[in-house]
């Protein structure tokens, strides 16, 4: 749509539009999403500087190399960047109107997630049964908080996978459905991207300090 | 029943948690319980509720969003005002033996919740209240671009006010200061649930705010008019849109120290313990690190208000406008770079203290570019001194003030003699109310006619005006000299019987305050009677610039019935004098967001599962949470939120208006 700003061939400057102009509905949505991504990026930034901080203060307690896993850390690594690249797959047959594919592509992407969670918990459990609790030293507060953030996203964002997959079935891939698919995507790449993070620097880091 | 069945249900709350042994709480409750029995009462009574509900609590409105946060900002102001009155009077009557009339562990909560009121639901509030309403008329936008977020935003921060006044009768307040500094805020030397009130009050209200920063900069990048380029923007427009980003970059940073600070109490984690490696001055860095922008976030839409009436009240384009765009956005960057300035005594030695303090001083720049930017404005003006303008005046003389002892108190030598001294309370003081409070009457008595319909009384305005103004500089001027002297804050009482006058003076100022309060709400009850005598038809009873006085008063519901094309910086004030004619006819159906309660319920479990956590009665916590996902998720699966208004219903508004404008000439 063209919108005449300078004065029409009269010369009358033109001070108002006689058509209605609607903004596509979610006109906003996007950029919306963005800024909050943006937000959430602070949150886990500050979780960062508080590791930054806190993570050598073992309190005489176990340190990273007593307690970290590498090999269980890959799996679970490898688990959230498979989870993401079929994500991208559920985006391409989404492009193509291709329902029962795209269902397909995000159960396994939901699939993925779990296990990345599942993965997690249990190095959790594992560290909390050996006496690296939360409790015990400012490094251990600062380390669940940080990865069990990412940890309480990556679920929030297998909630969020299961009622778009139910809110595709019903209503189908119609323009909305797109778009929070689309939402959603961002997030799921996000969480990828903050765990990167969280492998490089409290992980592999940590078991070189 | 057992007391195991008790906890489970009740949590650690039980009939012990009622202040009963302070009178003065229970007196209060016995008046705020009558006047709460009446004003409800009177709903049912007038049978207002279905209105109530219908019009304004589910409505995604932004102006009446707007005007709902401005009441709250001003409801809460009574009750933060009265915490003030209480400290200037027992800090004026405790002298030479006497204890004062309030015990330690009341006075600790009055300054603490004072501090929070005043900062978290009087000034955002305000703030946001005025953004809310003026910025998408300012634009030429229908609402904001997540309409129903905005009154999800609103109920969450009136959610985080009712947690604060809960606390008044149910169980205490935090007794900490307003920044709740850890070790003390820790469950070891604060047990109680005062901290537990301060920390979900706070995580609630959080939430709507940040959510209220996201919307409104996509209202401002996405939803401008044609020819608004960023450059034609409104000042205010552009300061509200500063105002935003500097929300959404720093409240996470709050919620995740509090959130820290609440793993430190209820698991037991070590983020700020003094042992087991936690670190109390992370806490301090942190919550600085939000804490200066925030004075910025309240700042800066005042600065933008004072713009827009230097302007229109001098007849004059205003000076500099670029300048001002650009010493907003330099504020807005350096708003992050001198959180250490409140607390150089921390010890981080020569260097670094040396670092904020002169990025301390640099802000004082591009803030005093503003002030030449305004006088230049004013000068060769025709100035008209209405009541905005007088608030105008009043803050440049105040704030320049404030600033001054600002610049002095970001000299670290000197910080170390006035540290946390009452100097430091008059300085701050001193530019939020000189600053914030008063852009935000100026931006009530500006922008009251757009809202209503008609003007302020001006009697009652400058009653309140003169009170407050004098009352200000009265409680605060001795408070310098105070700290001058050696005067710490927070104290309950003195010895040094010569310091007595000082805050005998302040109280006195404190008094006048309060008669400049009582005035501004008799200015509303007046103005209300007398609404046909102040009643403005025009829609631009200032003759006034920006675009929001293009349309009527109140405005429609649609704001424009076409949407504006904008030439001019003053976009008004170029249709004024380029000859614009009001379209009469082709008005056609508007697109316009509906209704809904959602936000309302979300909000009201999001409060529930506050309560539930603070009161460690986790079952509710849990069914709260369990029912807000479902309620949300449940929201989505609704895809009809907007309807059309049909264009017979726009014509009969539109006529309707220039009958009143015909009536009117």
């Amino acid at each position: 749509m063209t919108i005449a700003v300078n004065p029409t061939q009269t010369g009358e400057p033109v001070f108002y539009l006689a058509d209605e102009h609607p903004h596509p509905e979610g006109y906003s949505t996007s950029l919306g999403f963005w800024i909050y991504l943006m937000s959430d990026c602070l949150i886990f930034a500050i979780l960062f500087a508080t590791f930054g901080v806190l993570g050598g203060n073992y309190a005489a307690g176990p340190a990273p190399k007593d307690l970290f896993d590498l090999n269980l850390v890959a799996v679970n690594t490898s688990m959230l960047l498979l989870s993401s690249i079929t994500y991208g797959f559920a985006m391409l047959t989404m492009q193509q109107n291709k329902i029962a594919q795209t269902q397909m592509w995000l159960a396994i992407t939901g699939l993925f997630g779990a296990a990345f969670i599942g993965i997690e918990l249990t190095e959790f459990a594992h560290m909390i049964h050996e006496g690296a609790t939360p409790q015990r030293s400012a490094f251990l507060s600062a380390f669940f908080t940080l990865v069990g953030t990412h940890g309480l996203h990556v679920s929030c964002g297998l909630i969020w996978l299961v009622t778009l997959m139910v809110q595709v079935q019903k209503f189908g891939l119609i323009e909305a459905n797109r778009r929070r698919l689309m939402c959603l995507s961002m997030f799921w790449h996000f969480l990828d991207v903050v765990w990167i993070g969280v492998f490089t620097f409290v992980y592999l880091l940590g078991v070189l300090r | 029943m057992s007391p195991e069945l008790l906890k489970l249900i009740f949590g650690r709350l039980g009939f012990e948690s009622l202040p009963l042994h302070e009178p003065i709480v229970v007196g209060t409750f016995v008046v705020v319980a009558l006047g709460g029995a009446a004003l409800l009462g009177g709903l049912t009574y007038f049978r207002l509720w279905g209105y109530l509900w219908r019009e304004w609590f589910t409505t995604v409105d932004h102006k009446r969003i707007g005007i709902m946060y401005m009441i709250l900002g001003i409801v809460m102001l009574l009750r933060g005002f009265a915490d003030a009155l209480m400290m200037r009077g027992q800090q004026m009557l405790a002298f030479g033996g006497s204890e004062g009339y309030l015990n330690a562990h009341h006075y600790d909560q009055v300054f603490t919740a004072h501090g929070v009121i005043m900062i978290f639901f009087v000034a955002m509030p305000l703030v946001t209240g005025l953004m809310n309403y003026v910025v998408p008329l300012q634009i030429g936008a229908r609402d904001v671009s997540f309409p129903f977020l905005n009154n999800f935003s609103f109920w969450m921060t009136v959610g985080g006010a009712v947690l604060v006044m809960a606390s008044l009768f149910i169980g205490e307040f935090a007794r900490t200061g307003w920044l709740a500094y850890p070790p003390l805020s820790n469950i070891g030397y604060s047990p109680d649930v005062g901290v537990d009130y301060y920390i979900w009050a706070l995580q609630v209200a959080g939430v709507g705010t940040t959510l209220s920063g996201i919307n409104l900069i996509c209202t401002i990048v996405k939803l401008r008019c044609p020819g608004m380029t960023m450059m034609k923007m409104p000042v205010f427009t552009w300061t509200s849109l500063c105002t935003n980003v500097l929300i959404v970059a720093s409240f996470p940073v709050l919620t995740v120290v509090l959130a820290l600070l609440s793993l430190d109490r209820y698991v037991g984690t070590n983020f700020f313990t003094n042992d087991f490696g936690g670190s109390p001055m992370m806490y301090v860095n942190l919550i600085w690190i939000w804490g200066h922008p925030e004075v910025y976030i309240l700042v800066l839409p005042a600065f933008g208000i004072f713009s827009e009436v230097t302007s229109t009240f001098s007849g004059k384009r205003l000076f500099g406008y670029t300048s001002m765009v650009y010493a907003t956005v330099v504020i807005t960057i350096l708003s992050y770079l001198v959180w250490l300035h409140h607390f150089f005594t921390m010890g981080s030695g020569a260097s670094v203290n040396s670092f904020f303090g002169i990025t301390t001083m640099i802000i004082s720049i591009p803030t005093g570019a503003k002030m030449f930017n305004w006088l230049f404005t004013m000068y060769r003006g025709r100035i008209r001194y209405e009541l905005p303008m007088m608030w105008t005046i009043a803050f440049m003389l105040t704030f320049v003030i404030g600033g001054m002892t600002g610049v002095l108190l970001a000299v670290p030598p000197a910080d170390f003699v006035l540290h946390n001294s009452l100097f430091l309370i008059a300085h701050f003081h001193n530019v939020i109310i000189g600053g914030v409070v008063f852009g935000a009457f100026a931006g009530i008595n500006y922008w009251f006619p757009k809202a209503f319909g008609f003007k302020l009384d001006p009697f009652w305005g400058k009653m309140s005006f003169w009170f407050w103004v004098t009352g200000f500089y009265l409680a605060f001027m001795p408070l310098y000299v105070l700290g001058l002297m050696g005067v710490t804050r927070r104290l309950r009482v003195f010895d040094d019987p010569s310091l007595q006058i000082w805050f005998v003076i302040a109280a006195i100022g404190a008094v006048f305050v309060f008669i400049g309060i009582l005035s501004m709400l008799m200015q509303f009850a007046v103005s209300l009677l007398k609404r046909e005598q102040l009643k403005d038809v025009t829609g631009d009873p200032w003759d006034a610039r920006t675009l929001e006085w293009a349309t009527s008063s109140p405005p429609p519901d649609y704001n424009f019935a076409f949407t504006p094309v904008v030439h001019d910086n003053d976009a008004w004030w170029d249709m004024k004098k380029r000859g614009y004619q009001r379209p009469l006819t082709g008005f056609k159906p508007i697109h316009m967001p509906s209704s809904t309660g959602t936000g309302v319920i979300l909000a009201g479990l999001a409060t529930a599962m506050g309560f539930g956590l603070i009161w460690y009665i986790w079952w509710l916590a849990a069914v709260s949470f369990i029912a807000m996902l479902a309620v949300g998720i449940g929201h989505t699966f609704n895809y009809h939120r907007d309807f059309d208004i049909p264009a017979e219903d726009v014509i009969r508004t539109e006529d309707a208006r220039t009958k009143l404008l015909a009536g009117a000439k």
